[in-house]
Formats: structure tokens, sequence, C-alpha cells
């Protein structure tokens, strides 16, 4: 019995001697924490600052542009089509299973086009994007910064942004809300093929409803969404590789990358999220 | 030996009293404690130390790429710690870089990597601009791998196309951060040749880091020694032993072996 409080004593022991050390750590940690959390988000907006600014600056890189509108739009084509079709599928099969107990099957168009335009679109293809071009921007940049090549810009007095992180966010800019309308158009016809061709839905009533229901300020707020997440996109997946060395606990050379990589994506596909409810509740 | 008097002549680069740490608050680690010397404008700076002494820190500082913690760092007289953004990219002008791993550029071709501060610096036309690259290709005997890729050259070959590229815009400070490791001895050689060649058609201000003890200090016209915060400045690299200061001698004993004795 004695042994068996001696070992239960132990640990309340040691916890009040360690008490006041625990908590100057448990504190300090935290405010380490937080000052981090603001050094970086302080970076980060400077970082997008400066982007934007070299979107201004002269020479403008055109073939630079030209070849992340090719990577970023045209390269992300396909995944955004078979993405959309496959979600246009779905939410045709879905809706009209749904509908059809209430006998309202009309409405499959409507319900199909709006949730594509408003939400669907704009946040898949972010994501979509996000995995694919995000990715390898973040990696690309992040090795330029390892193998020393945007301090080799720099020493050579060449401003990085303008140089190779500017066009990619003009690139990004354009190519999302385009990719999202191709996003949503693919969508609405897999909606058409599962509930029309496949469910037997009226094709007239379903393009009716759709005509009848979808608003220019459901487009509105699809492009605004889409613009956003670009934004998001393009400013958080190249930060992160810029700054892969000032990144807490992601190690060093190669597997720094390969951290920062798998953490850019992640937050931007939850920062997309995030800010779809925003916008949202404040655009609807 | 003291930092002073070892400046002869106008000063290219200047510390003052400069502090760098590394790491999170909790963890600070001092590299540099309250460094100073001076680099004579138009003469070779050979910095030597061991690994982690802050060796590579010393270039960052000078261009701009890392402030101090405190302190100054004077280029031509003027301080670049406390420099804004434009005024730094105008400084920058002044210098040419060849990085540890050649910093070229892995998506562009030997050709493009040479021409590239030509084309964004410079208003010549693409006709003159391959011209100079040619005849720079030819010089550093690189014709014929213009079309390369980096990953396609050897260690020496990437070597030279850095250098090339560090010299173009024919800079007035020309930093080596270094220049012949991973090399073997016959390449090492023939960037020293190049170097000799090169500054003495330029005349720039060379400031080298290295390893590659004793072998770099024939081509010193200044040493400075750096070891476990410690810092001393010779003219002499048969000063080195008769320093005051116990961490270089330690060190100079350590790397210099026999020669010390």
């Amino acid at each position: 019995m004695s042994g068996l409080r001696k070992l239960a004593d132990e640990p309340y022991m040691n916890q009040t001697e360690q008490k006041p050390v625990s908590l100057l750590r448990i504190v300090g940690g935290i405010g380490d924490s937080a000052l981090y959390i603001l050094t970086d988000l302080g970076r980060m907006g400077i970082f997008l600052f400066f982007s934007l600014i070299g979107l201004f600056k002269q020479p403008f890189r055109f073939k630079e542009f030209v070849k992340q509108l090719a990577f970023i739009g045209a390269g992300s084509l396909t995944v955004i089509f078979f993405t959309a079709l496959s979600s246009g599928m779905v939410l045709g099969l879905q809706g009209y299973y749904s509908l059809h107990k209430f006998g309202a099957e009309g409405m499959l168009g409507s319900a199909v086009s709006l949730t594509l335009i408003m939400e669907l679109g704009p946040v898949l293809t972010a994501l979509m994007v996000a995995g694919r071009a995000g990715s390898a921007m973040c990696a690309e940049i992040g090795i330029m910064r390892i193998s020393e090549q945007i301090d080799a810009l720099e020493c050579m007095a060449i401003d990085p942004f303008r140089y190779f992180i500017s066009p990619k966010f003009l690139a990004a800019l354009i190519s999302v809300p385009l990719l999202t309308a191709v996003f949503d158009v693919v969508g609405i016809m897999g909606g058409y093929l599962a509930g029309v061709k496949l469910m037997g839905v009226n094709g007239g009533s379903f393009f009716a409803g759709m005509e009848q229901s979808v608003t220019s300020h459901d487009v509105r707020l699809g492009v605004i969404k889409s613009v956003v997440f670009a934004v998001l996109l393009v400013w958080i997946c190249t930060g992160r590789g810029y700054f892969v060395q000032k990144i807490r606990g992601a190690g060093f050379g190669a597997e720094s990358v390969s951290k920062v990589t798998t953490q850019a994506v992640v937050l931007s596909s939850i920062s997309v999220l995030i800010f779809d409810y925003l916008l949202t509740a404040v655009l609807l | 030996m003291s930092d002073e008097t070892t400046v002869s002549g106008e000063s290219a680069i200047q510390f003052v009293e400069v502090c760098k740490s590394f790491g999170e608050r909790s963890k600070r680690h001092l590299v540099l404690d309250r460094v100073s010397f001076s680099a004579p404008r138009g003469k070779t700076t050979v910095i030597a130390g061991g690994s982690g002494q802050g060796k590579s820190v010393i270039l960052k500082l000078i261009l701009g790429l890392l402030r101090p913690d405190s302190g100054e760092v004077l280029i031509g007289g003027n301080n670049i710690s406390s420099m804004g953004y434009k005024a730094l990219q105008a400084q920058r002008t002044l210098f040419g870089v060849l990085f540890q791993g050649s910093a070229l550029f892995d998506s562009l071709t030997v050709f493009e990597n040479i021409a590239l501060p030509l084309r964004e610096r410079t208003k010549l036309t693409a006709e003159e601009i391959r011209s100079r690259v040619a005849a720079t290709l030819e010089q550093l005997e690189l014709t014929g791998h213009e079309d390369k890729f980096p990953a396609q050259l050897s260690g020496g070959m990437k070597k030279r196309v850095g250098l090339a590229r560090a010299l173009q815009l024919e800079p007035e400070i020309v930093l080596f951060d270094e220049p012949t490791t991973g090399l073997d001895p016959v390449m090492t050689r023939e960037i020293y040749e190049l170097f000799v060649q090169t500054q003495k058609r330029l005349g720039y201000t060379a400031v080298i880091v290295s390893h590659d003890i004793p072998q770099i200090f024939t081509l010193a016209d200044q040493i400075i020694l750096l070891n476990k915060g410690e810092l001393d400045v010779f003219t002499d690299a048969s000063q080195i032993p008769f320093s005051t200061k116990p961490n270089i001698r330690e060190f100079a004993r350590l790397v210099m072996g026999q020669q010390t004795a």
C-alpha cells in the first residue's frame, strides 16, 4: 500500500516542485508562438504587397506570364474537366434522388447550376489548382531559395517579385476565374447527362429552370469567389516557398521544401474553405 | 595586427562593431560579436575560418541580404545596413557574386544565365548581348556549352559560368563564397588562375571566403581569420602564428599544422 502511495505521490510531488518552471515555460511558449504567428503574418503581408506592386513594374515579363498562364491555366484543364464532369454528374444523380421524393424533378437544372456556379465551381477549381499548380509553384520557389537563386537575383539588383512572382500572380488571377467558368459549364453538362440522359428528367425543364433561377448576382458571386481564391492560393503557395528557410519546424534542404509544400497546399485549401463561408455570408 | 593597422589605402568595405545572431528568441546563437575590419579597394581580402564561424554571414551582410543586429556595414562609405530597398538595389549594382553552389538558374541555359544581367540591367540590343556573351564564353573556355542547362555541367564548369555571370557588368566588388569547394586540385588551380586573370583585367576589389587553407593565402593581400567569435586581420600568412588572440592561434595550429609550429 505504501509502495502504491509512493508511486501515486511521486508525480504529484514532481508537479508541485516544477510548477513555477512549467508555468513559465507554457506562458513563454504561448508568447513565442504568438510572436512567430504575428511575424509570419507581417512577412506574408509584405510579400503580398510587393507581389502586387511587382505587377506594375517595368519591364513586364510577358513571356514568363504566358508560360505561367499555360502552366496554371491550360495545364489544369484536364483535371478541371474530369472533376467538373464527375461533380456535375453526382449532383445530377443526388439532386434527382432528393427532388424525385417531392415530385420536383423539374427543379434539377436550377439546383445543379446554382450549386455549381455559387459554390462547387469556385471552391473545387481553387482546390484543384492549389493541389496541381500551387504545390509546383511553392516547390519551385523553395528550391530557388535554398539553392541561392533568389539571392543571386537580388545580388544582380533584379527584383525577384517583378522577375518571377508577380507574373505567377497575374496568371493565377486570370486563369482561375476562367477555369471556374469551364468548371461550371462542364459541371452543368455533367448534371444534364446524369439527370436528363440517364434518369429521364425533361431536358427543356432542366434548362428552363436554370435560366429562371440563375441571376447575374449569382454569377458575380462565383466570379468574386474565384478571384479571391486565386489571390489566396497563389499568395500562400508562392509566399511559403519564398520564406522556406524562415518557417518554424520546416527543417533544412530538400526536407524543408517538401514540408513547406505540403503546408502550403493544406493552408491554401483551408483558407479557400474558410473564405468561401465568409464570402457567402457577406455577399449572398 | 590590429584591425585598423592592416587597412591600406581607401576602404571599399568596412565593418564597424558588427553583431549578428541567429535562432529563436530563447536560443539565440551569436555568430559575429562586435566584428570590425576593412577591405581595401582593388585588393583581395581572404576570409577564412572553421565551419559555422560566420564567414558566409559576412558576405550576406556585405550584400545587404542580412541586416546586422547592431553595428555598421559601410560600402564605399555608405551604411548598407540602414538603406531602404531602392538604395540597396542601387548599391548592389556594385557587386558581382560567385555563390558556393554557383546559384545558376536551373531553368535557363548557360547562355541565358550569363546574358541575364545584361538583359535585365542594360539597354544592350540582343545582338550586342550575344556577342558579349560569346566573347566571355570563349575567354572562359565554355564555347560549345552555351545551350546546356546547369544540371548538364560539371562542378568546375558551373563555377566558370557563375564567374562569367558575376563579371558581366564589370562590378567594382566581387564576392566569392567558397569558390573551390568540391573541385579537384586541377580545377581548383584553374579557378585561381581565372581569378588572377580577371582581377588583373578588371581591377575589382575581391572578398574570398574559403576553406582552402593555406593555398588560398597565396591570392590574398589581406587575410581575415575567424574562430570561436574572435577575429584577426593579417597582411601576410606568416604573421598568423603570432596572433595575439588565442583562438586564432589555436585555429592556425589546427589547420596549418607544421607551418605554424
